[in-house]
């Protein structure tokens, strides 16, 4: 691990009177494993919105790969590979598994804006679409349309949407919510399986998944990075059990 | 990234897919028949331009309408910038009927491209009112302006010259109804390309999720902007062919019932599979027809409450119901063609 592939500067965000994020500084280095874990209302999802472009920051930096990307907009944040899961899924509801994952494929190998040349005809990517739907255990619905999709379902296509991006830098947010057991493996081992040089950001509540995914761990309370470290490190502070965990120590906090 | 072959890529599905923008059967019998009317229906040439006219200005429409998701109550400012600069150019510079067309086309472009900008953002009832305000500005210009545009009287004395050097526009208006029908044609067939496009593709994502468009790297205000300005184009060229074929401009070109009446051809005819607005052009031209011979004051007290039974009810439902009372041998044919 030699240079962060993401980072972010006295990062800031205000709503009004209200701080959703504050000062947080973090470095994710290439192909980390790193989870981002926190209270209800700490600020996780604003977090990932600042640093896929949703938000704009009220103060502060955000690095890729070095380069400033603050007032970058989302879509060209996307076709450096900083791409997201969202934590409500996404989707394109008129169109099939195979359609849509078939139109991310090809933006991101940049025919995406081709006019003339039907998307169905490139074989190519249709081949890389199906291959893609099938690891993720769609290929049964590739052809459905996606607003008649069971939430499971779904939620797969919402993750494989991320991955037929090709991501570099994985924001996943809170991936298997709400997910039945089943297809929360499926999720899961599909993450499991990613390239060992996909930088990887875990949203999540489920702390048995956090702990059994990550190898580094940042917690976020009120906006602010509270701690961070190793798994251990993190599993074994004080702190974070009196905010988080809900451990019995209780005491510690002094605003 | 295909490291796991743990299961088989149903090939058939992808194959399926693959097939996907050919042409089906119905699409050639329905090109079939507009060709045939050419030929057995003479004396209705007239009647049937308009209805090419009204099908090109419907698909423009549903080119961003359909497809994109952008809402218009002022398609009119494109079709009547068409009617008006092909008329003003015959008039004035060339009378050859196919570079009017051209130059129309370039400055609807232009139009569009200017004021996609304005469209770009913004909830479906600011782009209703900026589109309604826009084909307002230039009513009123045309208005204001009636020494070029001749005004409330219309813009009198265009002659067109003969159709590539060679055919004169006859009083029957067949040479005219060819001649829209071939441009329809051509038009239709870049439009059903671009939307089994990529490009076409991702207006849809973009209209059914902007926030996913973007996140998976597509640039919404380009994409928009494109498709506007070639919905414009298209907007343009129809409104040229009617003056061209007609001879004539006045104000109605601007007019606030032609973007209601296309928005209702849409309507008739179903958004979003283009074949909608040839469908409802047909279907709105031959009820403008027949009804207004048979009330001649009312006749848009039934295009009214067809448009509420139409939108209640549900297309869907209407159609089902019809195909029930078709004889049981028809039903399979007539289920195919819903979009």
């Amino acid at each position: 691990m030699t240079a962060p592939v993401l980072e972010t500067r006295g990062l800031q965000k205000h709503f009004g009177g209200i701080v959703a994020t504050q000062d947080v500084s973090f470095n994710l280095m290439r192909g980390a494993r790193h989870a981002l874990i926190g209270p209800n209302g700490a600020g996780k999802t604003t977090l990932v919105n600042l640093l896929t472009g949703l938000l704009v920051p009220s103060g502060g930096h955000i690095f890729l790969d070095g380069t400033d990307i603050t007032a970058m907009p989302t879509h060209r944040r996307a076709r450096k590979g900083l791409v997201r899961t969202f934590q409500i899924n996404q989707l394109f509801d008129s169109l099939t598994p195979l359609e849509s994952i078939a139109l991310a494929i090809a933006e991101h190998r940049g025919s995406g804006a081709h006019f003339w040349r039907a998307l169905a005809r490139d074989a190519a990517v249709a081949d890389e679409a199906a291959a893609l739907l099938t690891r993720l255990h769609l290929a049964d619905v590739m052809l459905v349309p996606t607003a008649s999709l069971p939430y499971g379902k779904r939620r797969l296509l919402e993750i494989a949407l991320a991955l037929a991006s090709q991501p570099r830098v994985l924001l996943l947010d809170e991936p298997v919510a709400g997910v039945p057991s089943t297809e929360s493996r499926e999720i899961l081992d599909t993450l499991a399986a990613l390239p060992a040089d996909v930088t990887v950001l875990l949203i999540e509540h489920d702390m048995d998944l956090v702990f059994r995914f990550a190898t580094h761990i940042s917690v976020l309370v009120n906006g602010a990075i509270l701690v961070e470290g190793t798994a251990d490190e993190i599993a074994r502070d004080a702190r974070v059990r009196a905010v988080y965990l809900g451990d019995a120590v209780v005491g510690s906090r002094d605003g | 990234m295909n490291s796991e072959p743990s299961a088989t890529v149903p090939t058939g599905d992808v194959a399926q897919f693959a097939r996907g923008p050919r042409m089906r059967a119905w699409e050639w019998a329905l090109w079939g028949a507009a060709l045939l009317s050419w030929f057995v229906l003479p004396r209705q040439a007239p009647l049937l331009n308009e209805m090419a006219i009204l099908a090109l200005f419907a698909i423009s429409l549903d080119l961003i309408l359909g497809y994109a998701g952008i809402v218009s109550l002022g398609h009119a400012a494109f079709f009547g910038t068409g009617a008006y600069v092909a008329a003003l150019f015959a008039k004035h510079f060339v009378a050859d009927p196919v570079a009017g067309l051209a130059v129309a086309a370039l400055a609807a472009a232009m139009l569009g491209l200017l004021t996609s900008v304005l469209v770009l953002r913004g909830s479906d009832l600011t782009r209703l009112m900026v589109t309604l305000g826009v084909a307002l500005i230039l009513y009123e210009l045309a208005n204001r302006f009636d020494k070029i545009t001749g005004g409330a009287d219309g813009l009198q004395g265009v002659v067109m010259g003969p159709l590539l050097g060679r055919f004169a526009f006859d009083m029957g208006g067949r040479v005219a109804y060819l001649y829209s029908l071939t441009v329809l044609i051509v038009l239709f067939f870049i439009a059903r390309r671009v939307v089994h496009s990529p490009f076409g593709y991702g207006l849809r994502a973009i209209r059914d999720n902007p926030q996913r468009a973007t996140a998976i790297g597509i640039g919404s205000n380009v994409r928009l902007a494109a498709v506007y300005t070639l919905a414009a184009t298209y907007a343009g060229i129809a409104g040229a062919l009617l003056a061209q074929t007609t001879g004539f401009a006045s104000l109605d070109v601007y007019d606030f019932h032609r973007s209601a009446d296309v928005l209702l051809v849409l309507v008739i005819g179903g958004v979003g599979w283009l074949y909608g607005g040839l469908i409802g052009a047909v279907l709105f031209t031959l009820m403008h027809e027949i009804l207004s011979g048979l009330t001649p004051q009312y006749w848009q007290f039934w295009i009214g409450l067809l448009l509420i039974v139409l939108v209640l009810a549900g297309r869907g439902r209407i159609g089902r119901m019809a195909r029930r009372l078709l004889p049981p041998r028809w039903r399979a044919a007539a289920g195919k063609d819903s979009p």
